[in-house]
Formats: structure tokens, sequence, C-alpha cells
């Protein structure tokens, strides 16, 4: 139990990644809340990924956390722009509100 | 010059048809004319060189179709059977669109009109040289087509459209079996060249083709092919609606030359009838039948230029039973004269239409002869020639044609020449009806229509001359060369007569009264059409009402229309509607529209999936995401 | 003993504000809490022994990412009450497959062990006595030096996307725009002189003088004061 080894860090990583994919869901109509769920399920990879790399001592696992940190600085940046003119333009971020993509 | 004589008049119907908008009318219709007369220069020439200097020969072009074993070679056949129409048809076309510049001068298409007539006055000249069955079956169908546009013409009518279509379709009958003909003889011979044809005969006398000897079939197949062209009994009904056209046309194409095709398609294939004797026999008897059958009808007849068509139609009998009696030389004698005096009276009537301001009717003409005297003589010649009266034209033919079928002294010769005779007298007296309703007696038309009767321009007026000359001299000049003494070489093998048809021999030595019996029933019929409407005008009328159901029936010329109506029209028309009902509307049309409809249903029912809300999709994405993972959890166990 | 203790306090919290992230009210405490599991995640990241990714983490995240969703949150003006609505409309469902997913993960990392050879497979083993920091930077500037550079074009494209995107032109906002100075006409114009002429002869080009618009007149209509 004192022990701290990987499946710690994996249960961590997993509940955290579970609790992101039920943020989607209970905000579905909140697209900031939802780009925060989709940071948290990057963090949980990345804690995957951290854990993995101390626990076989390759330094490549936190190689590709920096990564993926790049891509969600990246998604994060542009995402909340999309929303900011997305308010601009209809005065709601309700992502219900978005169906112009309907066929 | 063989060449020019038959693609000059292509050459002519090309300007005019392709360049008639920018020539203008005079200049598209003489160019058409000048042409004309360079291809009968041409034809004439040739004619003088093959004929009468016996120098037949071929005159390669290009090759047509060359697949595998299968080739024809497109070539103009000169021998004197083609080089007599040739001669014939160029002539007769050149003075038939000389006279179609005064006839159609009041027309809005002139060249159109022209090109037409160029046109199928080529197709014609193709037909008749052709070396090979295909190439004349090129020609067939390319004056069937011209004949189509022809008699269509007037395409605002109504009337001609119909007639238009009707030729064409009953044509198309008979080119069905000329057709199989066609493919049957290149079963038999391997081959559709006239060479191979005729060289292989011998060889292919013991060929039978289910169970029938195969040149039995194929000589009767074509003869079937040959009954629509020349209007035969039973395939003739597009001939009398034919006259919807243009009279130059009705002239030119149902009379003098296209009709023809059909007894020259006989006789360019003598070799092959000579030995079908059974087919020999059919021909004869349904030409000795049409030409009785139509000489009725054309007794009581109205309409001027249907009278002369029926008169066409019992003259192709002659011609056929003439065939049918192994007489091919006669059928073409008669041919030959025939479109002379035929193109004659039906130039005469155009010119009468023309003086009557486009009356067709001869009932409502009369008392017209000293205001179109010209048109009157001529007439009287073509009258004349058509009926046999001595030194004329018909005189010579249809004499001879009467005694080779006496000489044939078999019962269909016998039948043929009964009804001949019979058919003769007929003709007479229609003739005259004709001639006695059109010119003489009180006036019947208008006083306006009256006050308008006038004699035609000379371009009318050039080729009626020069055609009444054709027509009481062609039958003195032609008959030693035709089927007198002087045949054998004339013809210079191309007619082939078997070693045991002695018939122009035999027809020779026919007891007197034979050749004397036409002339005679001739002058009856013409005396009789004489008592019946000169002297004695009700007459006819008492007939009519004494014997109503014979009356009635000539006049529906023997409820043909209405039998065809009835067995073969209508149930298409049936079978049309119910094809065009269900087949097409439902089915045809209902299949790509059914798919049509499936696809919107379907995209109806992704759009809804499609909502457009960006939720839905990533929740979808998730759900899809969890099952994957399930679907690898479960599969891994059995992997 | 330590280690362990202060792993799971920091587990706990991060689990703790991830909940909070996902079901709080008002997404400024959203964000809060989202500042928080940061902070915990990098807290964790040091125990394993991952320094530099935990200062990146405490650096990137949570002063830029996280700041820039306070940031938008607070700026835009939005009505969070009616958004709300429908939350727990989808929660069973939600709630069903991520307990599916969590059972599959558990299910896995349960029944899992490395490869025997796993440590002979490794692309880039830690070298004892060297420092984490130095020893990423080595690997980062060497072997994945175009996937480095790479992610910084992506982060450049980001950042100028997300320039363009928000950019708007305010009516207020001067801006030079070159093609309208260009064509500009009547301040400067070009003239043909005549070569060796002074300024006496042709003159002190200006532009002309507009002249004043004319006073409106006002009308008087019938009525008023008389």
């Amino acid at each position: 139990m004192l022990a701290i080894g990987l499946s710690h860090y994996l249960t961590v990583g997993a509940i955290l990644f579970v609790l992101g994919i039920l943020g989607i869901f209970l905000n579905r109509k909140n697209i900031i809340v939802i780009l925060m769920s989709v940071e948290l399920i990057l963090l949980s990879v990345n804690l995957n990924l951290v854990a993995f790399s101390a626990q076989l001592g390759d330094l490549t696992g936190q190689i590709f956390a920096m990564f993926i940190l790049t891509v969600a600085a990246a998604e994060a940046a542009i995402g909340l722009a999309i929303v900011v003119i997305h308010f601009r333009n209809r005065g709601t971020i309700e992502v219900d509100d978005v169906s112009t993509l309907r066929g | 010059m063989y060449v020019g004589a038959i693609f000059f008049p292509l050459l002519g119907a090309c300007i005019a048809g392709f360049f008639g908008r920018w020539l203008g009318d005079k200049a598209s219709q003489w160019v058409t004319v000048f042409f004309m007369a360079l291809a009968a220069i041409c034809g004439s020439l040739a004619f003088i060189d093959v004929a009468l200097g016996s120098a037949p020969g071929v005159v390669p072009l290009f090759t047509f179709i060359d697949v595998a074993g299968f080739s024809v070679e497109w070539a103009l056949r000169y021998d004197t059977l083609s080089v007599v129409m040739v001669a014939m048809v160029t002539f007769i076309s050149t003075l038939i669109h000389l006279y179609s510049v005064g006839y159609m001068s009041h027309d809005a298409t002139i060249p159109r009109f022209f090109a037409y007539l160029s046109l199928f006055t080529f197709m014609m000249l193709m037909l008749v040289t052709a070396d090979n069955l295909v190439q004349l079956f090129f020609g067939w169908e390319g004056v069937g087509l011209a004949s189509y546009l022809l008699i269509g013409y007037w395409y605002e009518k109504e009337s001609a459209n119909r007639a238009a279509m009707k030729a064409f379709i009953v044509n198309r009958v008979g080119d069905v079996f000329f057709m199989l003909g066609l493919a049957l003889t290149f079963w038999t011979f391997q081959s559709v060249e006239f060479e191979t044809i005729f060289a292989g005969v011998d060889a292919a006398r013991t060929a039978t083709f289910l169970g029938m000897p195969a040149l039995e079939v194929i000589a009767l197949l074509l003869f079937l092919g040959a009954c629509g062209k020349s209007a035969q009994i039973g395939l003739h009904t597009w001939l009398p609606d034919a006259m919807e056209g243009p009279t130059p046309v009705s002239a030119l194409i149902h009379a003098a030359t296209m009709v023809t095709a059909g007894v020259f398609l006989m006789c360019r294939m003598s070799p092959v009838l000579e030995y079908a004797p059974t087919t020999l026999t059919i021909i004869t008897i349904v030409g000795a039948t049409t030409a009785i059958f139509a000489a009725t009808i054309g007794c009581v007849q109205n309409d001027i230029k249907r009278i002369i068509a029926y008169s066409t139609c019992s003259q192709l009998g002659y011609m056929f039973f003439a065939v049918g009696v192994g007489a091919y030389q006669a059928a073409m004698f008669h041919l030959f004269t025939h479109a002379f005096f035929k193109a004659l009276l039906f130039l005469g009537a155009g010119s009468v239409i023309h003086a009557m301001s486009d009356e067709q009717d001869i009932r409502r003409m009369g008392g017209i002869w000293k205001k179109i005297p010209l048109t009157y003589v001529m007439m009287w010649v073509g009258s004349l020639a058509l009926a046999g009266v001595p030194y004329f034209a018909g005189y010579y033919s249809k004499d001879m044609v009467l005694e080779v079928a006496f000489a044939a002294h078999s019962g269909a010769g016998s039948y043929a020449f009964a009804m001949g005779l019979l058919a003769a007298f007929l003709t007479a007296f229609y003739s005259w009806r004709l001639i006695i309703l059109t010119f003489h007696g009180a006036p019947r038309a208008d006083k306006h229509t009256m006050d308008h009767v006038h004699e035609s321009p000379w371009t009318m007026a050039v080729p009626l001359l020069v055609l009444s000359g054709g027509a009481v001299m062609t039958g003195t000049l032609f008959y030693d060369l035709f089927v007198g003494h002087h045949q054998a070489h004339f013809w210079n093998g191309a007619i082939f007569t078997a070693a045991g048809n002695q018939i122009l021999e035999a027809a020779h030595h026919v007891p007197e009264w034979v050749p004397l019996a036409p002339t005679v029933v001739g002058l009856s019929g013409i005396a009789l059409a004489y008592v019946m409407y000169m002297f004695a005008p009700k007459l006819p009328a008492m007939l009519a009402n004494a014997l109503p159901g014979v009356h009635r029936f000539l006049l529906n010329k023997w409820y043909f229309d209405e039998l065809y109506d009835a067995i073969f029209v209508r149930p298409a028309q049936y079978l049309a509607r119910a094809l065009w009902k269900t087949g097409d509307m439902r089915l045809i049309d209902g299949v790509p529209n059914g798919a049509a409809a499936a696809a919107v249903s379907v995209a109806g029912g992704a759009v809804r999936l499609q909502s457009g809300r960006v939720a839905s999709y990533a929740f979808t994405m998730i759900i899809g995401l969890v099952l994957f993972v399930t679907l690898l959890l479960v599969g891994m166990p059995s992997r | 003993m330590i280690a362990a203790l202060s792993f799971y306090l920091f587990a706990a919290v991060l689990i703790a504000s991830a909940v909070m992230v996902v079901t709080s009210r008002n997404p400024v405490h959203s964000v809060l809490f989202l500042i928080l599991a940061f902070f915990n995640a990098a807290a964790l990241f040091l125990l394993v022994g991952a320094e530099f990714l935990a200062m990146i983490l405490v650096i990137v995240y949570v002063g830029a990412v996280a700041v820039l969703f306070l940031f938008v949150v607070m700026m835009l003006d939005v009505d969070f009450s009616a958004i709300r609505e429908g939350f727990q409309r989808y929660a069973p469902i939600g709630g069903a497959i991520g307990l599916v997913l969590f059972a599959e993960l558990i299910f896995v990392f349960s029944s899992w062990t490395f490869a025997e050879d796993a440590a002979g497979l490794r692309l880039n083993p830690m070298t004892p006595g060297v420092d984490n920091t130095r020893e990423i930077g080595r690997i980062l500037y060497t072997d994945h030096v175009w996937l480095f550079q790479l992610s910084g074009l992506i982060l450049l494209v980001a950042m100028i996307g997300a320039i363009v995107l928000t950019l708007r032109n305010k009516p207020v906002a001067k801006r030079q725009d070159i093609g309208k100075q260009v064509s500009r006409m009547g301040s400067v114009n070009l003239r043909q002189v005549r070569s060796g002429a002074g300024l006496a002869e042709t003159g002190i080009e200006r532009p002309p003088v507009e002249a004043p618009p004319a006073p409106t007149r006002v009308e008087h209509h019938g009525g008023g004061h008389h």
C-alpha cells in the first residue's frame, strides 16, 4: 500500500481520463468547460507517459509529453480564439446552437 | 465518265443542300440542274459505250467494309443492265429537275427540294450500279430515305408527314425481307459480290436452308423486299399516299425510277431466280394480281395523281409477271418505256394541277383543253403510250410482256396473261376517264380558278416535249435491242437466262391474235370511257348506284388500308401504348426516379444523423472510442 | 513513506479538483480548479522525478493556458446559468460510459506486465547521475531536433491563427493603408515643368483649396412666432 508503483499512477491517470470524458458529457453546452475537459484528458495522458518513463528509466515518454504539451497549448489557443469570435458573432457560446454543419 | 454519272448528282445535292442558303434559290436550282445534265451526258455516253459498244466493266472505288472474312468493295458495276438504268435515271431526272424549276417556283425552300431530288438521283444510281448486295442495299435504303424526305417535303401538312412515315414504314417491312435475303445469300455463297454469287449459283443449287432449297428462299426473300419498294399487292399501300409529295417527286420517284428498283433487283438477281421456279411462279401470280387489282382501283379514284399512281402500281405488276415467266428482258423493256410515258403523265398531271391552282380532284376540273392545249396533247400522248395503242412506246413493251406471259404456257402464265389483258382494258378505260373528266365537258371549277388557267412556263413544257418524244419513240427504237433479235448481244450476259429458258424466242411465235389482243382491248377500253364519260355522263353514277358494294369496295381500295389498320396498326398502337404506360413510364422512368427517391429518403435519414451539433459528434466519437476499446479487450483473449 | 503519503495527498487533491472542474457551476471556479489540478499534477511529476516537465507544466499550463481560459471566461459576457440547463440530461449516459471505460482501463492495468526484454528496447535510457533537464535537453536538441522545430512551427501557426481569428477592424483604430495613400488625388500633383525654370516662373504648386460649404439657409415656413 505504501509502496507507490506504476499502477497507482495509472489509476490516477485513468480516473482523470474518465473525469475528462464525463466533463464533456456533463457540460455539453459550455464549450469552454469542454475545452478544459480536453485539457484534463491530455493531462491524464501525460501522467501516464511520465509514469511509464520513470518506471522504465526511458526518457522518450517525457519527450512525448513535451510534444503533447505543445499541441495542447496550440489547441487551447486556437479553440479559445474560435470561441471568442463565435461569441462575437452570435452573442453566446452554446454549442447546441451551432448547427450550421447540419447536412 | 462512269464515276461522274454517279457522283455529279451528289455534288449538286451537296452544293444545294449545304450552301443553298448562301447561293440563293436561283443559283442552287440551276446548279443542280447543271450537274444533273452533266450526269445525263455521262450516262448517255456510258450507255453508248457499255450497252451499244458491248464493253461492260467494273470501276472500283474503295473498300467499304473489311472485317475478318467479310469484305465489301465499293465499286461501280457497269453492264448493260445497270447502264440502261443509269442512262434512263439520269435522263429523266434531268428533265424532272428542269421541270421542277418551273413547278416549284413559288416554293419557299427551293434549295432543299433540289438537294433532295439530286440526292435521290444519286442514291438510285448507287443502287443500280452496285457491285454487291451490300452496296445495293445502301442505295436501296438511300432511295427510301430520299423518298421519305420528298414525300414529307411539305412537312407543315400533316397528311404529308403521315404519308412519308407510311412510305418509310411499309418500305421497312420489305427491307426486313431484303436484309434476310442478304444474310442468307452470304450464308450460302460466303460472299455478297455479284460475281461470286453468280459464279457459285451452280454449286449452290443443292444447298438447302431449313429443308428448303436455299436459292428458292433467297429469291423469295429478295422478291418480298422488292415488293416493298415496287409496291406490289400487300405492300402497295404507301404508293398512292406518296402522292402527297410535290408532283415532280411523284414523277421521278413513284413512277419512273424508285419503284422500279424492285424490278431491277429481280433482273439483277436473274442467275439466282432462274433456279428458283417456285418463287418465279409466286412472282408471276403476285405481279398479275397487282396489275388487275391496281387497275380496278384506278377506275374509281378521283384524285388525278392517285389514278396515275395506281396505274403505276398496275404497270409494275406487268413487269413483275414478266420477270416471273423468266422474260427479264421484257420486264426491263417495259420498265424503260414505262419510265418515259409515266413520267410524262405525271408531269402532265402536274401541269394540270399547276394550271388549276393546285386542284387535284378531277371532279372539279373539266373543259380546259382549249386553254392548255400543250398539256392536253401531252396527256394524250402519255395515255396512248400507257394504253398500248400501236406504235407508241407502251404498245411494244406491253405487247411483249403479254406475249411472254402467253408463251410461258404455264398455269401462272395464263393467269397472268388473262389478268394482264383485263388490266390493259381497264388501263385504257381509266386513262381516258381521266382525260375526259379533266379536259372535256363543262367546267366544274369555280370561275376564279377557270380564269386563272394558264399554260406552263417553258421549263415545264420542254421536259414534257422531250418525254413525249420518248413516249412515242423508245418502243420502236429499242425493241430490237431489248427483246428483239439483238437482245443477246445487247444484254451481253448482264441478264442470265438458263439453258432451257427460250421464252423470248417463244414469244415471237405466239398465235396471231395474241399480239393483237392488247390493242383491241385497249381501244375498246378507250371507247367505253368515251361512252361512259363523254356521251352518257349519267352512266357512271347509275352504275355506281346499281352496284354500290363493288363501287365502295373499289373506292376504298379493296379495304387494304382498313385491313392493315385493324391487323397491324391498331395492335401496334395498343402495344406501343401499353409499353409506353407500363414499360416506359413505370419501368424505365420508374427505376431512375425510384432510385432518386430512395437516395433522397436515405439522405433524409442521414441528414437527421448529421444534426450539426458539435456535442453530438463529440459524444459519438467518445462512444465509438469506448466500443473500440471494448472490442479490443474482448478480442484480446482469443488472439 | 513520505513519498507515498505525498502521492496520496497530491493524487487526492488532483482528482478532487478535476471533479470540481467538470461539475462546478461557475466556469471561473472551473478554471481555478483546473489550475489547482495542474499544480498537483506537477507535484506528481516531481514525485516520479520528471522535474523539467513539472516546471513546464506549471509555467505553460498554469501560466499561459489556464490563464488564457480564465481571461476568456471573464472577458465573455456569458449567461452561464442558461448554459447549465440540461446539465443532468446526459449525466447517466456519460456516467455509464465513463464507468465502462474506467472498468476497462483498470482491467487492462491489472492484467498487464512489461515485456521481458523491455529494458533492452529502451530508446533513450536515463544515464545515472545526469539530471533530468540536462538529459531532456540533450535528446531534444539532437535526436528530436526536427520534431522540436516542428512543434515550434505548430505554436507559431497557432499564434498567427489565433490573432487572425480574433483581430477585427475597429473604426477608431488608425491604420496605414498604402493603396489609399497612393491613390489619393489632389494633395500631390505631378506636373511636367520646363527644365531650368525656377519657382518664380512656375509658381508654388499647392493643393487646390476647397471652397467652404455655403451656409445652409434656414427656411422659415408659415406659422411659427410672429
